[in-house]
C-alpha cells in the first residue's frame, strides 16, 4: 500500500511563492500525472515529495507518515529524472544496482534483483554497456530499472519521455502504461504534454502558476473542465471559444445568443446567471459539425488534411475557429461553411472564466484506468 | 552550391577553392612558425642552463658559446658539496603532501560552493582568489613569528602548511569550475539511491570529475615544487626543498655559474619529467569542459 497525500503544500524562493497551497491525495496503486504548461510548479511540486527541494510549509504525508524531515532515500520513493541521469562511468547493471549497493547488500543479491528488473525492461544484453554506448530509449530504460530495481513505494517520473522523438515516446508510452499494470505500482508523472497525461493518467492534476486548478480522471477534464484554462489546456486542437450573450438563465440551462444572431440552449446549471451576462462559450473542435443551415458561419482560412481527419481554420468575426472534420470533405480555402454543435457539448464560462456546471454528467466521466484493471479482472 | 551554377562556372570555382585552399595553408604555417618561436623563446633559457650545467666555471662566464668540451665536474662538485638527494626527498613530500592536503580541504568546499550555493558563495570565491593578489612578503613576519612560535620553523609539516594554504584557493577554485560542469541530475539521482554526502563525493563527483581533479593536483604539485619563497625563508637545512638547494649555490664567495646550472637543471629534472609523463592528463583535464 503507498498512498500520499498533500496538505496545503507551500514552496516559496524568498519572495515569491511558486507552489500555493496545494491539497491532494494520491490513492495506492493510482498513475497521477502533473499537468501543465512550464513554470506552472509541476516539476517544483514533484521535487518536493521526492525531497530533493524543501517544502516551506504544509505536510507531505506518505503512508500515513509525514516525511517532510526525512531526506529523499528515506522516504522510499524513485525518481525517474528528465535527463536520465545515468552514472557515465558504470554499467548498466552498476548503474542499476547503485542503491542496493549503498544500502549493503551483497553481490549476489544485487544481481539478482537487477536481473529481474533488466527481465522487465529487456535489458538483459546490455547490463555490461555503458550509458553512452545506449540509444536514448534504452537509457530511458536503464533509468526506469535503476527505479525498479528499489522497490520504491512510489515512482516519481520527471518529463521522462520529452528527450525522446515522437515514435519512440509513443512506445515508451505503452510501455510505461503495462509496467504500471505489471508492477501494481503508484506512480506520479510529471509532463507538459496533455497527450501523455491524457493516456497514461488515473488521475490528472492540472497546475497553473503554483495553483491546482482541477483534480479529475481524463475524461471528467476534458467533459467537465472545471474553468477555461483546463478547458483550453486539456484536448487537442484546442477548445473554440467564442463571446456569446445570456438571453434567459435557469436551474436547467441557459440560453444564449450565438455571434450570428441564432439562440440556443445549453444544458448547464444556470443559477446565478443574469440574463444579458456576456459569457463565453467553449465548443471542441471534435464537436463542431458542418451543417448548410447551422447557425454559425465563416471562411475558411486553412485546411489541414491528416488523411482520417481534415481541421479546417475557419475564420468567423475576426477568431480564428478550428473545427476537425471528416477526412474527405472536399472544401477549399475561401469556402463559405456553415456549421453547428449539439448543445450538450457546449461549455458555458463566465466573466471570471469558471465554467457552469453541466446538468448532465458524462457516462465516462469517472472512469479511470483502474476501472479497466478491475473490469478485466472480474472477467478472468 | 546552389543547382543552377553552370558549366563556366565550374573551372572559376575550382580556381577560387584552390586560393582558398592555398590561403589555410599559408595560414597554419604562419601559426606552426608563431608557435616554434613562442616555444623556442620560453625553452631557451632551460636550454642554456642545461648547457652551462656542463662548462666548466670559467667556460660559463666567457663568450657564450655553443662548443666546448662538456664536463660532469660541476653535477660531482655540487653533489659533494649538498646532498641532493635530500632536498629531493623534501620536495617531493611538502609537493605532494600539500597537494593532497589541499585536495582534502578543496573538494568538500567546493562541492559546496558548486551544489549548495548561498548569495554569499560568488563572493567568497573572488575572495579566496585576491588573497593572491597580495604579495607572500605582506604576511611573512606574523607567518615567521607564528612559526618560530609553534615550532614549525624548518620543519616539513611547516612548510607542508603554507604550500597547501598558499594553493588553497586555485585548487578549490579550479575544482569549483569542472564540478559546476556536472550536471546536478547525477547526484540527485544518487541522493534518490540513497546516497550520503561522503558517498555522493567518493562515488559519483569524484570518479566523474576525476581528469578535472588530476589537473588540478598536478598543478599544485608544479607549483609548490617551484615555490622558492617560503622556502627559502622558513628553512635552513632539515626542511630546505629544492629551491633553497639552488639558492646555496649563489654564496657569498661569488656566484658559480656552472655550478648553479647543474644544480637547476637537477632540481628542474624530477618535476619535468613528472609534466611530461602526465601532459595528456594535464590538458585534457584543463581543456575538460570545454569539449562537452
Amino acid at each position: 500500500m503507498a498512498t500520499l497525500q498533500l496538505n496545503n503544500v507551500v514552496k516559496s524562493f524568498e519572495d515569491t511563492q511558486v507552489i500555493q497551497g496545494v491539497d491532494l491525495e494520491v490513492k495506492d496503486q493510482e498513475f497521477v500525472v502533473f499537468v501543465g504548461p512550464s513554470g506552472c510548479g509541476k516539476s517544483t511540486l514533484l521535487r518536493m515529495i521526492a525531497g530533493l527541494e524543501s517544502t516551506t510549509s504544509g505536510d507531505i504525508v506518505i503512508e500515513n507518515q509525514r516525511v517532510n524531515d526525512l531526506g529523499p532515500a528515506e522516504r522510499g520513493l524513485a525518481m525517474v529524472f528528465q535527463s536520465y541521469a545515468l552514472y557515465p562511468h558504470m554499467t548498466v547493471e552498476d548503474n542499476m544496482g547503485f542503491s542496493l549497493k549503498l544500502a549493503g547488500e551483497n553481490k549476489e543479491a544485487r544481481r539478482e534483483k537487477v536481473l529481474e528488473a533488466a527481465r522487465i525492461l529487456q535489458l538483459e544484453p546490455l547490463l555490461d554497456r555503458k550509458p553512452k554506448a545506449l540509444s536514448g530509449g534504452q537509457r530511458q530504460r536503464v533509468a526506469i530499472g535503476r527505479a525498479i530495481v528499489r522497490n520504491p513505494s512510489i515512482f516519481l517520473f520527471d518529463e521522462p519521455l520529452s528527450n525522446l522523438d515522437a515514435a519512440l515516446r509513443v512506445q515508451m508510452r505503452i510501455e510505461l502504461a503495462r509496467l504500471h499494470e505489471e508492477l501494481k505500482a503508484t506512480m506520479i508523472y510529471v509532463t507538459h504534454d496533455q497527450i501523455e497525461a491524457m493516456t497514461m493518467a488515473d488521475k490528472i492534476v492540472v497546475l497553473q502558476g503554483g495553483v491546482v486548478e482541477q483534480v479529475g480522471s481524463p475524461m471528467e477534464l476534458y467533459h467537465h473542465p472545471r474553468n477555461r484554462f483546463v478547458a483550453g489546456f486539456i484536448g487537442s486542437p484546442k477548445m473554440n471559444f467564442l463571446p456569446v450573450s445570456a438571453e434567459s438563465a435557469a436551474a436547467d440551462g441557459v440560453t444564449i445568443r450565438l455571434p450570428g444572431g441564432d439562440t440556443t440552449r445549453v444544458p448547464v446549471q444556470g443559477t446565478g446567471c443574469q440574463p444579458g451576462e456576456a459569457l463565453t462559450l467553449g465548443v471542441r473542435p471534435e464537436h463542431l459539425v458542418l451543417d448548410e443551415t447551422g447557425p454559425l458561419q465563416g471562411r475558411i482560412q486553412v485546411i489541414e488534411r491528416l488523411g482520417g481527419q481534415t481541421s479546417l481554420y475557419v475564420e468567423m468575426d475576426d477568431e480564428l475557429i478550428t473545427l476537425m472534420v471528416d477526412g474527405d470533405v472536399t472544401h477549399r480555402v475561401g469556402d463559405e461553411v456553415r456549421f453547428t454543435f449539439e448543445p450538450r457539448r457546449g461549455h458555458l464560462f463566465t466573466g471570471d472564466d469558471m465554467a457552469l456546471e453541466s446538468l448532465e454528467r458524462h457516462p465516462l466521466a469517472s472512469l479511470t484506468r483502474l476501472d479497466h484493471r478491475a473490469a478485466s479482472d472480474a472477467e478472468a | 552550391m546552389t543547382t543552377t551554377l553552370s558549366h563556366k562556372d565550374a573551372p572559376m570555382d575550382a580556381a577560387r577553392g584552390n586560393a582558398a585552399l592555398r590561403s589555410k595553408r599559408l595560414r597554419n604555417l604562419g601559426i606552426a612558425v608563431l608557435g616554434w618561436s613562442v616555444a623556442l623563446i620560453i625553452f631557451f633559457p632551460i636550454f642554456w642552463m642545461i648547457l652551462t650545467g656542463f662548462k666548466t666555471e670559467a667556460e660559463a662566464i666567457a663568450e657564450p658559446s655553443l662548443f666546448f668540451s662538456p664536463t660532469l665536474e660541476n653535477y660531482h662538485d655540487v653533489q659533494a658539496r649538498a646532498g641532493y638527494f635530500n632536498f629531493a626527498w623534501n620536495s617531493v613530500v611538502v609537493a605532494f603532501g600539500s597537494t593532497l592536503l589541499a585536495l582534502l580541504i578543496a573538494i568538500p568546499s567546493a562541492y559546496s560552493m558548486a551544489f549548495l550555493p548561498t548569495k554569499r558563495t560568488k563572493g567568497t570565491l573572488l575572495w579566496m582568489l585576491s588573497t593572491k593578489m597580495l604579495p607572500p612578503v605582506g604576511v611573512l613576519v606574523p607567518i615567521y613569528l607564528i612559526f618560530r612560535d609553534l615550532g614549525l620553523l624548518d620543519t616539513l609539516t611547516g612548510l607542508t602548511i603554507v604550500y597547501t594554504l598558499m594553493n588553497l584557493p586555485i585548487v578549490v577554485w579550479m575544482l569549483y569550475t569542472f564540478f559546476k560542469d556536472l550536471p546536478q541530475d547525477i547526484l540527485e539521482a544518487g541522493r534518490m539511491d540513497g546516497a550520503s554526502t561522503l558517498q555522493e563525493i567518493v562515488y559519483l563527483l569524484m570518479p566523474l570529475t576525476l581528469p578535472g581533479i588530476a589537473s588540478t593536483g598536478l598543478l599544485s604539485v608544479i607549483l609548490s615544487w617551484n615555490e622558492s619563497f617560503w622556502s627559502l625563508n622558513l628553512t635552513t637545512s632539515q626542511a630546505a626543498p629544492l629551491p633553497a638547494y639552488i639558492a646555496s649555490f649563489s654564496s657569498p664567495e661569488g656566484l658559480f655559474w656552472a655550478k648553479l646550472s647543474a644544480a637547476s637543471t637537477m632540481a628542474i629534472a624530477p618535476i619535468l619529467v613528472f609534466g611530461w609523463l602526465t601532459q595528456k592528463q594535464m590538458v585534457r583535464g584543463l581543456t575538460f569542459g570545454a569539449v562537452k
